[in-house]
């Protein structure tokens, strides 16, 4: 059993993250998405009989799936949440291949959308980590960050210039993409350097900027793939991993569960790192990326912080990281966050990276982070030749 | 948030005194973390052992988690271990933190887990590897929660 090339995306719907709700909800962004996605991979809503969808922050609730399809029409013979917080995106896409290729639906639409502020109904966190994490502060996931930040540097000597340059190149990036949110002035090291220092070690460049935002995507069978405008993008590998939830209770703060997810998505698709051309890693922290991509097999595992130095990690250098600017510099868009790593990796694939379009791209890595490292799904996309 | 107040009844002090609101987040005990935070307010360091296994378990669970076991006696432990990492917050994650800095830790317990926890050190004085020992801090007449110290 393997999901290679079973399944392919033909469509991509997206917002510019903004700041300001206005008169937005994140119901009303998930529409937009999808009225464009399904407009651009030229299928008619009729044509959609799949939908995943993430449950926004801003707006949670059960029966969710039920809900957004009634609002906007849809009659689906699949339906589901994916709920693997910055994973979503990635493991919507295997799970759309999985339904596809066991004949449960054709074409589907996987969608999310959030605002940057809790809603009306509060998020319903879990009871052991009300119980066992909040009487300590243990709030946001910027604090697990910092501790995992903070131990790669004692094991490792990383510094935070060198996390800083992640930052750096990836807004590089988002300069040439007039969808990114910040893409309107260059970031240097001494920027991120000498920005609020908000939980040692991180500053305040070296964390995303929560925003509104949107993202669709439509991933179709090989029958449907075969008449797409668009060149296909087919799904050629995907692995999943959970290891924690909460980090102070894995196994190794970094060392990620990231390992098992791409060696399980680089098996499937009978390819090594080496044979990527873009990688696009889930950005909520300078230092997400750089345990990402260690733990993927793209960097030896401690010289991450090395590397980050010595090679260009923008969309014209020798590793494109993040070509989208990534979260760091495209925004946040709450649950939904997670799915601009998969459009960009489409985009890019159809040749549609505009001035930030790596060469010759045919094959690329993304990456889904949930939680604090906590559930990894990396996928392998490709456009066949 | 936490505004200086007139005490009332419940507060247990004497009628007149000033305290102060404790408005941060407090644990709901489950029947089976219930021992823990019990112990915690008699100023005593108890995890579950699970009986099968015999490996210590933090947080308190309804079965171990190594094993599946439902054998679990609650032990009363050293109260050491040694930092794993840690954080300054120079931000309150929310309002009700806004005594900042404060440090959030990871401990490697004597016993085998690790544990969140605060450090309750000035913030140059905390490094990965430090020995650390139990600290019971009431927060409230009901409520103690288990910090720590540098041993
Ligand atoms: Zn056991």
């Amino acid at each position: 059993m393997s999901l290679k090339r079973k399944a392919a995306a033909i469509g991509i719907g997206e917002v510019r993250p903004f700041r300001e709700p206005g008169d937005e909800t994140a119901l009303s962004l998930m529409a937009k998405v999808s009225a464009e996605a399904i407009a651009d991979a030229g299928l008619e809503k009729k044509d959609i009989d799949g939908v995943l969808n993430a449950v926004p922050f801003s707006d949670p609730a059960g029966f969710y799936p039920a809900s957004f399809c009634e609002m906007i029409g849809i009659e689906p013979s699949m339906l589901d949440i994916v709920d693997i917080g910055g994973a979503i995106g990635t493991g919507m896409f295997w799970r759309a291949a999985a339904a596809i290729d066991a004949g449960m639906c054709n074409a589907v639409l996987c969608v999310g959308g959030d605002l940057n502020r809790p809603g009306e109904a509060p998020f319903p966190w879990i009871s052991l980590e009300r119980e066992f994490e909040w009487p300590y502060g243990y709030i946001a996931p910027t604090l697990g960050y910092a501790m995992i930040a903070k131990r790669h540097m004692h094991e490792y000597g990383t510094t935070s210039a060198q996390l800083a340059k992640i930052a750096v190149d990836q807004r590089t990036n988002a300069l040439k993409n007039p969808l990114a949110r910040f893409n309107d002035r260059p970031l240097t090291v001494d920027d991120v350097l000498n920005s609020r220092l908000l939980a040692d070690p991180l500053h305040i460049y070296d964390i995303v900027s929560p925003q509104c935002g949107a993202s669709a995507f439509i991933v179709v069978s090989p029958e449907i793939a075969k008449r797409s405008k668009h060149p296909p993008v087919w799904l050629l590998g995907a692995g999943e991993s959970s290891d924690h939830s909460v980090i102070s209770y894995a196994p190794s703060i970094t060392t990620s569960c990231v390992k098992p997810a791409a060696e399980a998505a680089f098996k499937m698709a009978g390819l090594k790192p080496k044979d990527m051309h873009f990688v696009q890693p889930y950005d909520c922290f300078t230092i997400t990326v750089l345990v990402a991509l260690e733990d993927a097999g793209f960097i030896k595992k401690g010289q991450g912080g090395p590397f980050v130095m010595e090679h260009d990690l923008t969309y014209a250098g020798d590793l494109p990281c993040n070509t989208h600017g990534g979260q760091l510099s495209f925004g946040q868009a709450g649950f939904a966050g997670g799915m601009s790593h998969v459009t960009e990796g489409i985009r890019q694939l159809m040749g549609r990276g505009e001035g930030r379009q790596v060469k010759n791209a045919s094959v690329g890595f993304v990456n889904g982070n949930g939680g604090v490292m906590s559930e990894q799904c990396s996928i392998i996309l490709e456009r066949q030749s | 948030m936490s505004e200086p107040q007139q005490a009332n009844d419940r507060s247990g002090r004497p009628a007149g005194a000033f305290i102060t609101e404790y408005s941060k987040p407090l644990p709901h005990p489950s029947p089976f973390s219930k021992p823990y935070w019990e112990a915690a307010r008699a100023h005593e360091f108890k995890l579950q052992q699970c009986g099968k296994c015999g490996k210590f378990i933090y947080y308190p669970r309804p079965r171990c988690q190594h094993c599946l076991s439902d054998q679990l006696e609650w032990k009363k432990c050293s109260g050491r271990g040694t930092v794993y990492s840690y954080t300054v917050a120079h931000y309150a994650p929310t309002p009700a933190f806004k005594e900042i800095p404060f440090v959030l830790a990871i401990v490697d317990l004597e016993e085998g887990p690790r544990m969140t926890t605060n450090i309750v050190a000035p913030p140059d004085k905390i490094k990965i590897g430090m020995p650390v020992k139990v600290f019971f801090d009431d927060v409230t007449p009901e409520c103690t929660l288990v910090k720590f110290e540098p041993a």
